[in-house]
């Protein structure tokens, strides 16, 4: 069904697609002239920051905008030979679900919780093919049977709630699959999924595409998700389409100077650090004011007085087909791709070396919670074992990375740590002094943490030089209120940030921003230690990079140690000197950064490593990747014996049985499997 | 589901336990004496050695814990004592009375919830219009106006237009429904106008929330009838707080009802509550704090078994 003929086809061909929203601020045109095609049965990839406008894209093409406050204009979109720019919204209705169809970024939510999965699925079935329920019924548990859902029979007369975060998008990607549609609009499929989950999903989707002659166009902001799926692509920034091209143009190849720095900005699981990352500065343009001539120009390290006047859509210098760009200066940019954000220096290249002294030892740190369990009238309690017997230290001027999926206790034991849940079980020492609840307010100055949430974790009524204030105080840091006012102007400088935001209220800053002011909230007590607990998860790629070279020079400069929590391998692996992986409240493997990524041992390292996708298609083509099957077992109930027995390719009885001891495999590369012996 | 109810239906008797031993002890703080004020109204002037057998005979000298467990064993039997004012058992006096009042409480809660539907509904859907705007007047109007001066807004009005009152001699439900639901029309209307203003307010705001909700837009995303995506996905989730509302502000109907009635000249356990009071009759009151409080017990029990019938989620839970 895939051949070339097909592929010529064109199935979608939009052209100069405009979407305003009328807001009380003022008019946001969130997309803004964008064309772009869609051919028959292939993968395109729409990608690109928050705000840039790829959700609304897609949102507007099924016309799901809400009609009060969106206005969307277009010279033409034709589906199949529809122009839907014209189409009356009766007849719009009718192809909704039966001839394109959408899967949303939310599995939790864009469920209806009151109605069976089942119903769920064969409403488009009795709308739109008018089978009669017993029909529909059939082909539901065809549907979910195909999706990969065991034991449909008796998954579609079940609830949303009965299923995990995974069958939930499988039960969405079924919903959409139900009318066999010529189109699917995956915005951000597996962006709030675990990383094993993702590649499940992403797995099943080019399956069904491919067998079925379906197009998919995939929104996403992960460009190794992109390498590995899309065959051709489209980048956005600021409501405009700059580049698009086919996967192995805009990788091997990309033209235009935010394509560039974008993957430039990421750093890549498959390699060792090369150095500080590539930032792109800045942030992108407020839309409500958008400015003349190139979008990106502020933020372009190449832009010139000729940059004022909106660039035209040209063909990339010496490519192939189909590459298209909108630069001035693309030629220049595509030659100068390697060096376009500053080149790497010897001394960058490397880590900074840390220190010999231990600063925290943590041994036999358990953190469990008792929860009750409501069973009809009788309640049982139950302990989650968050964290079970975890040992680890971090030397002065080190980054210990935190890595595993949700639900694996990384987070729960960096509180552990700083006593903010007084841990169970365990010894944690920390600058030669043992903790407890007693002496921990001592401590406290010492070590620091930094939150995942930068919108939430402000207190939204204080003014960013009140919050960076208040902890001077507490501490009688500095004398008297100028003394204190210096000392938070300069933290604000040492973020990046100027002293006049003092001022400013945390709304009032960008997410980037923010974070920066919880890390100069951090810095103001001069710890020693900063526990950072997902601190750039939130942030765009480009806004993630400064964040983390932010964190890197900081350490150079104060000798900070940091424990770097993170669901993100490829961004642990970049920062830190030594690498924990857990898994279900225990350790699965410690190793020094390189020698985990390269030479990984335990099954589930192998398989995370195998499941994030790399922002390259040419190594994504080549990969043999193992991808892991069934879910992540609850916390409430984990598997007897090896907690990842469950899910182990190698496993067998004996791991049922068995806790697997964290054995060193070689000096400081210790493993947690008993199917992996020292060597 | 079966279980759930099961349950719920058990977990009702505790809590009507407690509510009988709260009752009792309530009554009994009240300040005054029934009997003292029943005689000195018969014969002026009584001397306290007439108070105190007349006490006796009623057994009001027994010791607190002996009326306790006599009160608290006469009630799984269906004797909740007798009046001291009549001195006819209170099923009887309750019995009597306690029809119409059911009765208007049911016509009420069907009105105030025939309004609401769609005006709240229909808000919801036109927000922002003029037509939001006026049922958002009419509402705001239901909570602030309390229902006895509704009740005597409604009196002038009729005495005003149509020159006269319905009759106070309500025929029975079942011998000449329309002319007994004409008489309840207007009573019932004053005493659900707030009931009907709350729910139409809690409707909308849940039907906007639900609408605004991501499997909203999976709904619509199918190509489902806005009618279907509105009715089936919208209305289903948006009753869940809704019916809760409901079950809440049943107690202040009840509270409505006992000056409606009196507005009105009902004579149903609305009024029965004043005499009651004003008789200092200890045991009626008793009796009648009772019924209401298991009736609104009853009524939330209704509303969680709805609420589980609506909600999978509440279901599994138990």
């Amino acid at each position: 069904m895939n051949n070339t003929q097909d592929k010529n086809d064109v199935l979608l061909d939009v052209e100069d697609l405009e979407v305003e929203f009328h807001t009380g601020a003022g008019v946001v045109r969130a997309v803004d002239g964008t064309s772009f095609k869609v051919h028959r049965g292939e993968f395109l990839s729409i990608v690109g920051e928050s705000g840039c406008g790829k959700s609304v894209t897609a949102l507007s093409l099924m016309r799901l905008l809400p009609r009060k406050t969106a206005a969307v204009k277009a010279k033409k979109i034709i589906f199949d030979g529809i122009d839907l720019a014209t189409l009356p919204e009766s007849e719009m209705r009718e192809l909704r679900g039966r001839h394109i169809s959408m899967i949303f970024q939310e599995p939790m939510t864009s469920l209806n919780p009151v109605l069976t999965i089942g119903d769920q699925i064969t409403e488009p079935l009795i709308t739109h093919l008018k089978m009669s329920q017993k029909e529909a019924d059939l082909r539901a548990i065809e549907l979910i049977n195909m999706v990969g859902i065991p034991d449909p029979e008796r998954r579609i007369t079940q609830y949303p709630h009965q299923f995990s975060g995974g069958m939930r998008q499988r039960a969405m990607i079924a919903i959409g699959l139900a009318c066999e549609p010529k189109l699917i609009i995956a915005d951000e499929p597996t962006t709030a999924l675990d990383v094993t989950i993702q590649a499940q999903i992403l797995e099943l989707l080019k399956d069904i595409s491919e067998r079925l002659g379906i197009a998919v166009i995939l929104i996403t902001h992960n460009l190794g998700v992109v390498a590995a799926y899309a065959d051709r692509v489209n980048v956005m920034y600021a409501a405009r389409i700059i580049e698009r091209g086919s996967s192995s143009n805009i990788f091997g190849a990309p033209a235009h100077p935010y394509t560039v720095g974008l993957m430039r900005s990421v750093p890549r699981l498959d390699k060792p650090r090369v150095g500080r990352l590539a930032t792109i500065e800045g942030m992108p343009p407020n839309l409500l004011a958008p400015p003349q001539g190139c979008r990106f120009r502020d933020r372009c390290p190449i832009a010139d007085e000729k940059c004022q006047e909106s660039p035209p859509t040209t063909t990339a210098p010496g490519t192939v087909q189909d590459h298209t760009v909108a630069c001035w200066k693309n030629e220049f940019a595509k030659e100068n791709a390697p060096t376009l954000y500053g080149s790497e220096t010897a001394i960058e290249k490397e880590k900074s070396a840390h220190g010999e002294k231990v600063l925290l030892n943590v041994s036999g740190l358990k953190q469990y919670f008792n929860i009750s369990i409501r069973e009809g009238l009788k309640s049982h309690k139950v302990d989650i074992r968050a964290v079970d017997d975890m040992s680890f230290n971090v030397r002065e001027g080190e980054t210990v990375g935190l890595v595993g999926e949700s639900g694996c206790g990384k987070t729960s034991a960096g509180r552990a740590i700083l006593h903010l849940d007084n841990p169970t079980a365990g010894n944690i020492e920390f600058d030669g002094n043992l903790l407890n609840v007693g002496n921990i307010a001592a401590v406290r100055r010492d070590m620091q943490v930094i939150f995942q949430d930068p919108f939430s974790s402000l207190n939204p009524r204080m003014k960013v030089g009140q919050i960076l204030e208040e902890p001077l105080k507490v501490h009688k840091l500095r004398d008297g209120k100028s003394a204190r006012l210096d000392r938070v102007a300069e933290l604000l400088t040492q973020v990046g940030l100027y002293p006049y935001m003092a001022d400013r209220y945390p709304h009032e800053l960008s997410g980037g921003q923010r974070q920066r002011v919880g890390i100069a909230r951090a810095l103001a007590l001069e710890p020693k230690l900063i526990i950072c607990d997902e601190p750039v998860s939130a942030l765009d790629v480009s806004v993630q990079a400064q964040i983390i070279n932010l964190l890197e020079d900081l350490q150079n400069d104060l000798g900070l140690a940091y424990v770097f929590i993170a669901h993100d391998l490829a961004v642990v692996r970049h920062i830190s000197h030594r690498v924990i992986v857990m898994y279900l409240g225990k350790v699965m493997e410690v190793g020094e950064g390189n020698t985990l990524y390269d030479n990984p041992q335990h099954p589930y390292t192998r398989a995370l490593l195998d499941a994030a996708p790399v922002p390259d298609p040419e190594i994504e083509r080549s990969r043999q990747r193992t991808i892991l099957e069934g879910d992540i077992p609850s916390p409430l109930n984990p598997p007897s014996g090896c907690v990842f027995s469950t899910r182990c390719p190698l496993v067998t009885d004996e791991c049922k049985s068995m806790v697997p001891e964290l054995d060193d495999f070689a000096p400081g590369h210790g493993v947690a499997c008993i199917k992996i012996g020292a060597s | 589901m079966l279980r759930y109810t099961a349950q719920r239906l058990l977990l009702v008797i505790p809590t009507l336990i407690a509510v009988a031993i709260l009752v009792f002890f309530l009554v009994r703080v009240l300040p005054g004496d029934p009997v003292e004020v029943k005689l000195i109204g018969e014969f002026g002037d009584v001397n306290p050695e007439l108070i105190y057998k007349e006490r006796k005979r009623l057994g009001l000298e027994d010791p607190l814990h002996i009326q306790f467990v006599n009160f608290m064993v006469g009630l799984p039997q269906g004797d909740m004592g007798i009046s001291l004012v009549t001195e006819r058992p209170l099923t009887e006096e309750i019995g009597a009375r306690i029809t119409i009042s059911i009765e208007l409480a049911f016509f009420a809660t069907l009105l105030s919830v025939i309004i609401a539907f769609p005006l709240g509904t229909a808000a919801a859907l036109y927000r922002g219009t003029w037509f939001d705007y006026v049922i958002r007047i009419i509402t705001i109007g239901g909570l602030a106006v309390p229902s006895f001066w509704f009740g005597m807004l409604i009196i002038m009005a009729l005495l005003a237009t149509v020159g006269k009152l319905p009759s106070l001699d309500t025929a029975g439900l079942f011998e000449d429904p329309m002319a007994n639901l004409y008489t309840l029309f207007w009573p019932a209307l004053s005493v659900g106008y707030r009931y009907s203003s709350v729910i139409a307010r809690m409707l909308r705001s849940s039907i906007l929330e639900v609408l605004a909700e991501d499997y909203i837009r999976t709904a619509r995303a199918k190509g489902l009838y806005e009618r279907i995506v509105i009715v089936k996905h919208g209305m289903r989730n948006a009753l869940l707080p809704t019916v809760t509302v409901v079950g809440l502000e049943f107690a202040f109907l009840i509270g409505g009802l006992v000056v409606t009635e009196q507005v009105f000249n009902i004579n149903g356990i609305g009024k029965m509550f004043v005499e009651a009071v004003q008789f200092n009759d200890m045991t009626m009151l008793q009796g009648l704090v009772l019924i209401v409080a298991t009736s609104f017990v009853l009524i939330n029990l209704l509303v969680d078994l709805l609420y589980a019938a609506l909600d999978p989620r509440i279901r599994y839970q138990a």
